[in-house]
């Protein structure tokens, strides 16, 4: 007979696993982080950075460090870990490895709205986050409204999710044709996604975002825990599966959209960083903060390269996860037959 | 097979199951157009009959799974749909036909998450749920592929894994649909004896939808036969299983022995072809 403690024993291993990737996970990110500090144009070594920190830098390297490197990194850093939790969140509740809200045009659809505000409206700033914020709502919307089925499966909801990311392509497509050239350079930012331009009011939004919305994924996780197990099991354990849903999609769209608003549509962090974070953990556990942590270094890894890859310019930072992540799709296409469900 | 430990018998009487004046389905076309049926309480009870005779149906709507246009299901005086969900999950639990495990999921892990419904704001994980766990694989005979990973046990070891969550969920009902599919004639055995066994050991109120007519009559105490989105006949399988019974609800000409194991009804099918040697 097996004794509970051996449960418990095993239930503790399970956990320590995942904290101690989530420990070497945050390693990293601080790595990376005191690594893009001191990089770029204006070299600085370590000592120097950490002086600027506490505020005995000289004059040119607070600017460097506070005005330009900082907010980019915090950026990086909460962008990354909202993207991931988002695609985390759409995995779980659409048990499809391609659920993110990348492929399914819930960015395109921020980006969508954030290029009409700059080039039509010629509206900028706030204006154009709070209009990126709301396109992701609506597509969002949309997409649930047109595969509404029964049985509740996520098939026919990424497949429409993937059709209206076309469509979005092709509108921003237009746009831009109808663009000045100089507007249209202001505007691609939306269209590939980039942290070169942050400030510290996009991170304040992007904060206070993660304020309202972790508390709620904290408070859901028990419940998506039992939804892993397909819709039938969870009813069959007490959860009411429609209204878990439906509250884990509007934080999932959520976590999307203030993201996109601060950073534009980055490509394939919101994809990748979950199946990366459960892999390693590889105990089935749900992963949500290895795969917000993931996500940190991801972004974190891609703003470096973009920073640094040409010494004269600023690579945006989403064609360098698009680079990094396209090939993960390929991969994921050709060996998805195999499928996730056990 | 090994007496599984169990736990203390129930000490109350499990709550009785009921569906009343139930219709499910479309409305222009029920799978079920109006079904009164009690499951009688601590005992097997076996829903058999054709494809799409609505068994799977009648089955999920006793399990809250499907709504009924009209009617209801009822647990001793309550409507189920006015049960909080946690509140029924600890009383009525289901297997369903196709159940999805993670990937890289441990047998233990997934057990442990049947405890979901005895757990909440305040209560998380206990030393209660350790025990339960502990008790669910052994009763399972699991409990050796406890850190194993879901994904690589064979069918009929998943298929006692996801009985044990059942159990760890510890509800004084349990609803199966078709527990046995895709499993050989011996493991199909095995998981009715195990079934059978808690059971009888437990005092749980057991219903299952089988395909196996003869399997259905050597485990059922009880057994329903349906047709056309209604029951044809209950009760006790020697009652009911009858060469009429079957022609009526497989469209099947049969001839119906005594089983010379366990003396329950042996339907033998008489089918058109292949006549035996000896019929002129």
């Amino acid at each position: 007979m097996t004794s509970a403690h051996l449960i418990r024993a095993a239930r503790h291993r399970r956990g320590s696993r995942e904290l101690r990737v989530v420990g070497i996970l945050t390693a990293a990110v601080l790595a990376l982080a005191a690594l893009t500090l001191s990089l770029g144009d204006y070299g600085l070594n370590p000592a120097e950075v950490l002086n600027t920190l506490i505020g005995r830098g000289d004059t040119g390297s607070e600017f460097v460090i506070l005005q330009l490197r900082l907010p980019g990194l915090t950026l990086a850093v909460l962008a990354g870990a909202c993207l991931a939790l988002s695609g985390a969140l759409f995995q779980t509740l659409l048990g499809n490895p391609l659920a993110s809200p990348d492929i399914m045009g819930i960015t395109g659809g921020a980006s969508v709205a954030a290029v009409y505000t700059t080039l039509i409206l010629g509206l900028t700033g706030v204006l154009v986050s709070v209009s990126a914020f709301i396109g992701a709502v609506v597509i969002a919307g949309l997409i649930l409204l047109l595969s509404r089925d029964q049985n509740g499966t996520g098939y026919r909801f990424v497949l429409t999710g993937v059709g209206i990311a076309f469509m979005c392509t092709g509108v921003i497509g237009f746009l831009l044709t109808r663009a000045q050239a100089r507007d249209a350079q202001a505007a691609l930012v939306w269209v590939v996604g980039s942290i070169g331009t942050a400030r510290w009011r996009d991170i304040l939004v992007l904060a206070l975002g993660l304020a309202v919305l972790l508390p709620l994924i904290l408070l859901l996780t028990p419940r998506l825990r039992v939804l892993q197990l397909g819709h039938l099991s969870a009813t069959g354990l007490g959860v009411r599966v429609t209204g878990t849903r439906t509250l884990v999609l509007v934080v999932a769209v959520a976590l999307a959209a203030v993201a996109t608003a601060a950073v534009g549509p980055v490509p394939f962090v919101a994809l990748c960083s979950a199946p990366i974070a459960r892999r390693v953990v590889g105990t089935g556990a749900l992963s949500l903060a290895a795969s917000a942590g993931v996500g940190a270094v991801l972004m974190l890894v891609a703003n470096l390269i973009a920073q640094n890859i040409i010494p004269t310019a600023h690579v945006p930072v989403g064609i360098v996860t698009g680079a990094v992540g396209a090939p993960y799709l390929l991969w994921l296409l050709a060996t998805s037959s195999t499928g996730a469900k056990a | 097979m090994s007496t599984p430990a169990v736990r203390s018998e129930r000490t109350t009487p499990a709550p009785v199951l009921r569906a009343e004046g139930v219709r499910v389905g479309y409305d222009a076309a029920p799978v079920i157009p109006d079904l009164s049926v009690e499951i009688p309480e601590g005992r097997v009870t076996v829903i058999v009959g054709a494809n799409a005779c609505g068994k799977s149906t009648l089955l999920k709507t006793l399990a809250r799974l499907l709504k009924p246009r009209a009617g209801r299901v009822m647990l001793d005086d309550r409507d189920i749909a006015a049960i909080p969900g946690r509140e029924l999950a600890r009383v009525v639990g289901l297997l369903p036909q196709h159940p999805e495990a993670p990937e890289g999921i441990t047998v233990s892990d997934l057990v442990g998450r049947g405890r979901y419904p005895h757990q909440g704001w305040m209560r998380r994980w206990s030393a209660e749920d350790d025990r339960v766990v502990a008790e669910a694989l052994s009763a399972t005979e699991t409990a050796t592929l406890a850190d194993r990973s879901v994904g690589e046990l064979s069918g009929g070891q998943r298929q006692r894994v996801w009985i044990a969550l059942a159990l760890a969920q510890d509800p004084s009902i349990l609803l199966l649909d078709e527990p046995t599919t895709f499993l050989d004639l011996a493991h199909q055995l095995d998981i009715l004896d195990l079934l059978d066994t808690l059971n009888r050991t437990q005092g749980s109120t057991i219903v299952m939808v089988l395909h196996d007519l003869n399997l259905a009559a050597r485990y059922a105490d009880h057994l329903i036969v349906m047709a056309g989105g209604r029951i044809i006949a209950e009760g006790a399988p020697a009652a009911v299983i009858t060469a009429d019974t079957v022609r009526e609800a497989f469209g099947l000409d049969c001839l119906v022995i005594a089983d010379p194991v366990t003396g329950s009804p042996l339907v033998i099918p008489r089918g058109r072809l292949r006549e035996g040697p000896t019929t002129p």
